[in-house]
């Protein structure tokens, strides 16, 4: 079976762990060489070292994504290192410890903002640039389930991973006629560093109607795929990979 | 007819536009409306049409994106009205790019501050008042582009999408303490924001006008009246929502 992206060339940020490493690995066991970036500068070493052990090909590159500058360099060593680009996945992102509404720090929704939403922007512009002149490329952003639903005490994500689906909406309509495609991925609770011990002490019958946590491996299946041909036809999705979890709203037990 | 009486409204941006037309219907239901806004002559105009339409306004300087204006001009409202019924979070502003590669940062900070912090700093402020006084209702603008995409103008659909998880998420999080908050969706309407830049290109104009399946702009009354009814008792029971006021022209 021929390998999904065999020669090309992917951008993965928030690789040091969780779903960006999963989606780093698998895109490097389909054939891609692989640009890690993180801010974690030990993690993503261990997820660098992941890659050489299992063959692969990967640059990395220590850097925190919501500074101006980081995006255009990370695609700069993409094209430097491997002559070209041809995915990204956006995936960087923060959360914040939950809170009441009214609650809510001014700062924590500043940092939560400028991470998650306004280096996605950063990033894209950058990868749609090299894409344009390239002629093709694909995109796909990490969002949330909590950017197609409402979440109690989390509304500063929330309306940040709602706006990732906005910016993943508005590129998809601009540059579809010239072949670039832009999705985003809407994963519910994954057994992940970042998610919250609040949200891992619930009761598995909450979570999503499988009833378990997702895997990281199973987000990074659905990236790989959506930045391959095999996906030509898609654009402007916000694919839901949780479990039911969107599609059970309001009918999970609360018990 | 006085639906309601002895209520207080804020409404922001209510200074043009939709916020205008905002403060004008939930006058006419009884509100006393507090005209917020950092344009105090289209602020003042606002309080005067209220008053010719023989409702009560009063004008309060406004910059959504600073919270201690913000808090000031809320807790003001309860010190000087002892309540706040209703909050019509309503200002922002729009900008395009040639495309979304161009769109400048500054540009794209100023929709997000507007138009997405600037709620979450009304709404904040709101929802502690709100839960005081163990009741309340919030409506936030989004806008189609909070459910669509919209090429060239990436900020602006960032901004209005996260319009919407701010709603949805305090929808949840507030049902039990009787508040309720809800968005309008308008589509392409007839104020200084979308037709600013068009007073010098009526074809253009003409072009927008032409791609609405009614072959028209919505008039701000029309999305006013959207408002009115999820402020009022009328929608006891709808929160989270995302009303879409469009013409058709968006169907998702």
């Amino acid at each position: 079976m021929s390998l999904l992206h065999d020669g090309r060339v992917a951008l993965v940020t928030g690789a040091a762990s969780g779903i960006g490493r999963a989606s780093a690995l698998a895109f490097a066991r389909e054939g891609a060489s692989v640009v890690v970036t993180d801010i974690d500068a030990s993690a993503l070493a261990e997820t660098t070292a992941m890659i050489v052990a299992a063959g692969g090909s990967v640059a990395e590159a220590v850097a925190d994504i919501a500074d101006e500058g980081t995006a255009t360099a990370l695609v700069s060593l993409a094209i430097d290192r491997f002559g070209r680009l041809d995915s990204a996945h956006n995936n960087a992102g923060i959360s914040i410890v939950g809170s009441a509404f009214e609650n809510v720090d001014e700062a924590d929704f500043d940092r939560i903002i400028r991470v998650n939403v306004r280096s996605v922007f950063l990033c894209m512009q950058a990868e749609l640039r090299a894409f344009v002149s390239a002629g093709s490329g694909a995109i796909v952003n990490t969002a949330s389930s909590a950017g197609l639903i409402g979440v109690a005490d989390h509304a500063p994500y929330s309306a940040s991973k709602h706006a990732v689906i906005g910016l993943t909406r508005t590129a998809a309509l601009e540059f579809a006629a010239v072949g670039l495609r832009v999705n985003a991925i809407c994963p519910g609770p994954v057994d992940t560093p970042m998610l919250t011990a609040s949200m891992a002490g619930i009761a598995p019958s909450r979570l999503n109607p499988m009833q378990r946590l997702g895997t990281p491996a199973e987000i990074a299946e659905t990236v790989v795929w959506l930045c391959s041909d095999r996906a030509s036809f898609v654009t402007g999705e916000a694919l839901q990979v949780d479990g039911g979890l969107v599609e059970a709203e309001g009918q999970l037990r609360h018990d | 007819m006085v639906e309601q009486a002895s209520v207080v409204a804020l409404v922001t941006g209510a200074g043009s536009g939709i916020g205008r037309a905002s403060a004008c219907a939930l006058a006419r239901l009884g509100a006393h409306v507090v005209v917020a806004d950092r344009d105090r002559p289209g602020g003042q105009r606002t309080v005067e049409l209220v008053g010719q339409q023989g409702g009560t306004a009063e004008f309060q300087m406004l910059d959504v994106t600073d919270a201690d204006n913000v808090e000031a001009v809320v807790d003001g409202i309860v010190c000087t009205h002892g309540r706040l019924d209703w909050a019509h979070n309503n200002a922002g502003v729009f900008r395009t790019a040639p495309s979304f590669i161009e769109m400048a940062g500054a540009d794209f900070d100023l929709m997000m501050d507007i138009n997405l912090k600037g709620v979450f700093l009304c709404m904040r402020a709101e929802l502690r008042v709100m839960t005081a006084q163990g009741h309340g209702s919030i409506v936030n603008t989004s806008s189609a582009a909070g459910m669509i995409g919209t090429p060239r103008t990436p900020g602006y659909s960032a901004s209005k999408h996260g319009v919407l998880g701010l709603t949805r998420s305090a929808a949840r999080e507030y049902a039990a303490k009787q508040i309720r908050v809800n968005a309008v969706c308008p589509g392409s309407v007839n104020t200084p924001m979308v037709t600013a830049n068009l007073v010098n290109n009526p074809g253009v104009l003409r072009q927008i006008e032409a791609m609405q399946p009614g072959g028209r702009l919505a008039e701000p009354e029309e999305i006013a009246a959207a408002v009115a009814y999820l402020c009022s008792d009328g929608a006891s029971f709808v929160s989270g929502s995302a009303l879409l006021v469009a013409g058709g022209a968006v169907n998702k």
